[in-house]
Parts: C-alpha cells; structure tokens; sequence
C-alpha cells in the first residue's frame, strides 16, 4: 500500500548502500527529525521539556549504549548506571580542574575516560559468558559506587558528596532555557544515533553481530574475540559514558552516587529487553516506555478516579502506578517477546499488504 | 480481536485524558494560594515521611478553615516522590508550572538539585531541619530556608551536650565519638562541623557510613562493638534508625550513649522496639511530641474534628506529624508576612514570598496567637540569616513517650559561622555568584 519498494530502482552501490534503503523510511526519519527539532519546541511547555522530554533523550542515548553492548554484541551488562556516573564524574573534573574547557569537549572526554573503564571492566567478558558476565560487570556497579562516595578527590572533596555544576554554554551559547537544553541534547542524540546505525552496518557491527550468534564460528572465520569484545564495551560505554554526563550536567545540574544507582543499570536493561534487542529504534522505544509511562500513569490515575468519583490517595496512585508498569512489562514480553522494536517492524510489514505482514 | 478494540480504545482514552491532564492550569487566576506538597509516603522513608506529610496539609485545612491567609485560600496538591531525587525533580517540574508558592521537599538529595533550579524559577525552598547547612547565608543562597536548624546546628548541640553529660568541653579530649550515619548527602552534611570540634576539643570521631536505605547494618556495628566508642552519634531516617537501635540492643551497646538527629527521633523509630530503646535520646528541631499544644487542640477539633483529617486521629501531635505543622506554619507567615508589604488579600508570587521568609518575626506573642505556645522559641530571619533560630533540645524516649530530658542548647556561632561562611563563599565561587548587599536586601 503506501509502504512499497516498488520501482525505487538502486543504479549505484553507494544508492544501494545508504542507511535508509527505502524512500519511505528516509522520509519519515527525516520528518521525524525535523519534527524534533522544529515542532516540538513550538508545541511542548517546560514542563513537558524538562521533566519528560530531556530525560526520555539522554537515557534514550544510554539505552542506545547498552543496545550495542547487549543486543548487538550479546554481553549482558549490569554496569550501565556504574558507566554513567564514571561518565558524568569524569566530564564534572574535567570541567572544574582545567580551566576554559569548552563542553562539549567535557562531555566527550567523560565518554573517553568510560571507554577506558569499559575495557578494563570488559575483560572479564573473554573468558565468561552469559549470566556469569552480568555478576561480573556488577563488579563494576560497587566499584563505583564505592569510589564515588568514598574518594574525595572524585567530587572536588565536597563535604555532602554531591556535586552541581552550571552556567553551562558552548561557544558563547548559554544553555539554560528548557529549549536550549533540550536541542542541545537532541543534537547528541542525533548524532550518536546515526553514528551507531552507521557502526552496526559496518564491518565492526557485523563482527559484533558473528560474536553474539556463535562465537566459536566467528573466531573460525577469522573475527578476533578479543578485539570484537573489548570494541563493543568501548563504544557502548562511551555512548553511556556521554549520557551520564549530559545526565548530571544537563538534566539534575547537581547530583550524587544515588543517582545512578544499580537501580539505573536495571532499568537501562530492562529499556534494551522491552524496546528490542538489537534495533537502534528499540532503545527510544524502550526509553519512552519506561520514563514516560510511569509519569503519565501518575497523572492519569487521580484524573481516572475523580471521572468516577473516587479520590486515590497519594500513595494509592504510587502503589498503583507500580502494578499497572509491571503488569504491562510482563504483558508485553509475553505479547512480543523481540520487544516494541518488533512491533514497530510488523506495522511497517503491514503496511505493504494491509493487513497481512510479510 | 475484542481484545484489540478494547486495547484501542483504552490508548485512545488514555490520549484524551493526558490532553487533559496537561491542558494549563487555571487555578491561578482565582485568589487562591498555591502550595506544591512533596510526599514520600511510599518507599523507604515512608513511616516517617508519612506523618510529616499529614500535618503539613493538617495545617493548612486548619489555615483554611480560619479564613485562610487574610482571606486568600490556600490549595495544595501532593506529588510522591517516595524519597527519590530523579521523581522529586519530576513533581517539582509539575507543580511548578501551576503557580507554586514555595517547596519544601523533605529530601537533602532533592534539596541539591532544586537549589540549582530554584534561583531560575524565583521559588523559595524551606528546608526546616534539613537541606544543605551552608545554605543559613542568604547572601549567597537566596532561595534557600534552612529555617529553625541545620545539621551543623544539630551536630554543634549533640557534641555540647555530650560534653555535659561527661561534666565539661575539657572531658571530651581523648574520647570517642562515632558517627553512624546514613551514606548519602544528608548523613554526611554533619561531618564537616563535627571533624571542626574534634580538632578543637581533641576527641576521636570514626565515620560508620550505612549504604541506602540502611537495613543492612550489621557490619557497621561490629565496628561499633570493636571500637567501643564512648558516644555513637546516630544520622537516620526512615527504616535506618529502628535497625540501628535493634542492632545497639545486639551488640549491648547502652542505648543512653546514643544521640540520634532530630529525624531519627520520632514514633516510628521506637514505638516497634519500645522497653528495648529506652533511654535513647535525639536532638528535638524545638519541638517534640506536643499533644497538649494549642494548635494540636485545634486540628483535632476543627479538622479532625470535621471528619476533614488526612491520617489517623492517633499520629495528631506526634514528632513528625508536629514538624510537618510546623513547617507549613513558617510556609504560611512567610506568605502573611509577605502580604503586609505587597498588599494584604492579596496571592502572594514566589518572589514575594521569599521577602516575607526573609522578614520573618515570630516572637513569643506571635507564636502564642498561632497555637505554638511552649512549642517553639522566637525565629527571626534576615537577608544574611536565613535560619531564624540556632537552638535545640534533647528528648529521650522512656519506652511509651518522648520527654525533653535537657534545657535549651544554642548552636556556638564561633564554631558554625566560619563554616558556613566558608563553605557558601565556596560554592558562591564556583557558581561565580555575587553575594547581595545588605543594600540589594532591602528591595
């Protein structure tokens, strides 16, 4: 129907070869993108941009980490929340220790420095697998957590241990209004996500992807283990390492340990299972499904019981809330065990033949 | 396929009503003063968040059913955050946007990050007995309230009257004084304050953190039966400090040497372990369980009384339940005191309210009129000054009730200003704040 390749004909390999084969899809991310940029900040108010959007971006950005770690390269990590406080830590002594540093340079270097922490807690994955390698990664989780409350020189010796950085601009652009806060993270986001697509569909991708199916044959066709391995924990921590540093620095302005609790690790996760492993588009889904429901489950609720005329009581609505997330977790795994990702691509295969998929 | 159409239309329902939800409010424009209230009355705070919570929107139905504030009506509206920072920033976001007056969050790890949005959004935060203790310089902390006591203050009275109990400031020298407290930004505000008196005095102070949300100690009082320190300092809150004092009772460590922090000095933390934390003591923010105080006698006929009351009749005049009223009466004369200069009837802004915080003057008449009787000492605050009052007492838990079992303390100012002078010019540095002057005050 409205969704068919018919007649886009491919004359040239770089035609054949580009991200979005398909003009639909091109269109429609590209709208997707304009849209996000130019719709959103007309339509959305603060509150929509700083308590919903903003966060749903950055940890979009982190489930998009984890997804490569996880769903492409197949090592289960629960040190994601441990990725984002070094992230977030390391851009917060950058940017204090060394005068004039720009930024953006701060974040990226945060995300360097969460690489190399990736790669030494990485090295546990060469010789185990599995669940064994999510106890190990938890390693990383305590650590930090220790680390960071227990060190000093890792919050500037801040007597609470919490650390608040502000004033923050990027060549004389001073980020602080909702808006600018939020294109600022849309900008991230856009880029790490077409830097990603981009990787899994180039050779280290693919040799992620050989490592995750069997990797004994990968190794038989000549992929290296360690090297795929210890590539895929650099650049997923990275991604994560830069999102906890948009996290502390753009979202919370001041921060502590707790915030990036193992309970973050889980929940990033569980984002990657539910959106889908291994689809780039997963992770925003995942993302959107668990930061946004739980907020609008909260205000919903109230309104739902004053439409009948009961009044939920405030910890009523957070009980509540608690049941109906969990329940609709499990009810979406049994309904598509491959994620919201898996539903996204049915649609579309639909789309070709209403309404048979094929 | 029924079951399609049923998913359909309940996704089409939930759209239309999140439409409504976020359609803008209009309450504004009625005159109707708007308090946000963040609640932790799940999670793991909640038996002590709880009551606090309960008395805070006690009192204002109390307020409201007087007239309200010179005529103004006062409405709330109650976002949990069940004591996490990420779901506090959320609902302050939320009740922002519908005209707040001014938040109190109950949280030191929330107070952090909204001390960073307030001065953008020109909304005070009363932080009474919590929140950061530099934050007593409104010079520099311009939307912060620590009103009524710091954790310095606190930590500066616990180590003057262990001084008593051991028969002078010279006894302490030698000694060993341990803090146990619950590792995360409020338990560690005290330790700056206490590691100054330690050098001043020569006492030994060890640091026994307890991970969140502290139900897990057992480590932590092994230290504790191995060192043996002479007084054990105790920063709980929430399910930590019942499993503190069961754990003392394991150990056999006496529980007359423990001090706890205004927050783990309350109902919930004994009443379960009752005979076995007799003689526990903490520090009372003033007050402590008032069931005699006028405004106590109040509530429970004008709300209570009314069938109007948020929790049980019993909690009315506990610990906590008075610190939640005690909080939204310092909310509320802030807003009166506020009208006086901007126009009396009048829906006071945030901006204006914080004038009003900052010209606080509650002396003794005025707290008799309000019901606080015998509850409180005087608060004044200023521009510089935005606690109020530096003093506190100790009460002691016989077991059945709480009893003030010392006299007043104030807080040494020798040893707390340096401090928060430090410590708020540190951070005024940092955020390349200039401090007002005594002449920016006074607009």
């Amino acid at each position: 129907m409205i969704y068919r390749e018919n007649g886009q004909f491919k004359t040239t390999y770089a035609a054949d070869q580009q991200i979005f084969t398909i003009a639909q899809d091109k269109w429609f991310v590209l709208g997707l993108i304009a849209f996000a940029f130019i719709g959103v900040p007309m339509l959305a108010d603060e509150y929509m941009f700083r308590a919903i959007l903003i966060p749903f971006l950055i940890l979009s950005l982190a489930a998009l980490g984890v997804n490569l770690l996880v769903g492409y390269c197949g090592q289960i990590t629960l040190g994601a929340g441990a990725f984002m406080a070094i992230g977030a830590y390391a851009a917060y002594n950058f940017m204090i220790r060394i005068d004039g540093m720009p930024l953006i340079a701060a974040l990226l270097l945060g995300g360097v420095a969460t690489a190399g922490m990736g790669i030494l807690f990485g090295i546990p994955s060469l010789r185990v697998r599995g669940l064994y390698l999510a106890v190990a990664t938890l390693a990383a989780q305590f650590f930090c957590d220790w680390a960071f409350l227990r060190l000093g020189w890792f919050t500037n010796y801040s007597p609470s241990g919490s650390v608040s950085i502000s004033n923050l601009s990027v060549f004389g652009w001073s980020i602080d209004s909702p808006i600018e806060k939020y294109l600022f993270c849309l900008i991230f986001i856009v880029a790490f996500a077409f830097f990603a697509k981009n990787l899994t569909r180039a050779s280290i991708g693919r040799q992620w992807m050989a490592i995750r199916d069997m990797d004994v044959a990968a190794e038989v066709i000549g992929i290296r283990p360690m090297w795929a391995k210890l590539s895929a924990f650099a650049v997923s921590s990275f991604f994560v390492g830069v999102a906890g540093a948009l996290w502390g620095f753009v979202h919370l302005g001041s921060w502590e340990p707790a915030a990036f609790s193992i309970d973050r690790s889980f929940q990033l996760l569980f984002m990657v299972i539910i959106g889908g492993l291994g689809s780039i588009m997963g992770s925003f889904f995942g993302a959107a499904f668990i930061v946004i429901l739980p907020v609008v489950l909260n205000q919903i609720l109230p309104a739902l019981g004053a439409l009948v005329g009961v009044e939920i009581s405030t910890a009523g609505i957070a009980h509540a809330e608690f049941i109906i997330f969990g329940s609709l977790i499990v009810f979406f795994l049994i309904v598509e065990p491959h994620g919201l990702a898996r539903l996204w691509a049915i649609a579309k295969e639909k789309l070709r033949l209403w309404p048979f998929p094929h | 396929m029924k079951f399609r159409s049923l998913a359909l239309a309940a996704a089409i329902a939930s759209v239309g009503l999140s439409a409504a939800v976020f359609s803008p409010d209009v309450r504004a424009q009625a005159k109707e003063q708007f308090f946000p209230v963040l609640t932790g009355r799940t999670g793991p705070v909640a038996p002590n968040a709880t009551p606090w919570a309960n008395g805070y929107v006690d009192y204002f139905k109390l307020v409201n059913t007087k007239g309200g504030i010179n005529g103004v009506k006062i409405t709330f509206e109650e976002c949990e955050t069940a004591y996490a920072t990420d779901r506090g920033v959320e609902c302050y976001e939320r009740l922002k946007g519908k005209g707040a007056t001014l938040f109190q969050p109950l949280s030191t790890g929330i107070t952090f990050a909204l001390t960073e949005k307030a001065p953008v959004d020109k909304i005070p935060l009363i932080t009474a007995g919590y929140g950061r203790s530099e934050s007593q310089n409104g010079a520099v902390f311009s939307w912060n309230f620590p009103l009524l006591g710091t954790y310095w203050v606190g930590a500066d009275v616990a180590i003057q009257h262990v001084a008593k109990q051991l028969g002078g400031v010279d006894k302490l020298k030698g000694k060993k004084i341990a803090l146990v407290y619950h590792d995360s930004p409020y338990g560690k505000e005290p330790i700056p304050l206490l590691q100054e008196r330690a050098k001043m005095h020569g006492f030994d102070l060890q640091l026994l953190p307890v991970a969140a949300p502290g139900v897990e100690q057992k480590a932590t009082w092994l230290q504790v039966r191995r060192e043996r320190p002479d007084f054990v300092l105790l920063w709980g809150w929430g399910v930590m400090t019942a499993t503190s004092i069961k754990e003392a009772q394991a150990t056999g460590y006496p529980r007359e040497k423990m001090i706890g922090i205004w927050w783990a000095g309350a109902e919930p933390d004994v009443k379960d372990i009752g005979d076995g934390a007799k003689g526990y003591s903490a520090l009372a923010l003033q007050h402590g369980a008032e069931p005699n105080a006028k405004v106590t006698k109040d509530i429970l006929a004008a709300v209570h009384g009314k069938g109007q009351g948020t929790g049980p009749k019993e909690e009315v005049g506990s610990v906590l339940y008075m610190r939640g009223v005690v909080s939204a009466m310092l909310a509320v004369e802030g807003v009166r005191k506020a009208q006086e200069r901007y126009g009396k009837g009048k829906v006071m802004t945030g901006e204006q309210t914080r004038w009003g915080l900052e010209n606080l003057n509650l002396d003794d008449k005025a707290l008799a009129d309000l019901g606080f009787a015998g509850v409180l000492r005087p608060v004044q605050t200023s521009c510089t000054d935005h606690m109020g009052s530096p003093w506190a007492r100790i009460h002691t838990w016989d077991g059945k009730k709480w009893n003030f079992s010392s006299d007043w303390y104030q807080a040494d100012q020798k040893v707390l200003r340096p401090l928060v002078m430090a410590a708020s010019t540190r951070y005024a540095e940092e955020k390349k704040i200039t401090p007002r002057t005594p002449e920016q005050c006074k607009q």
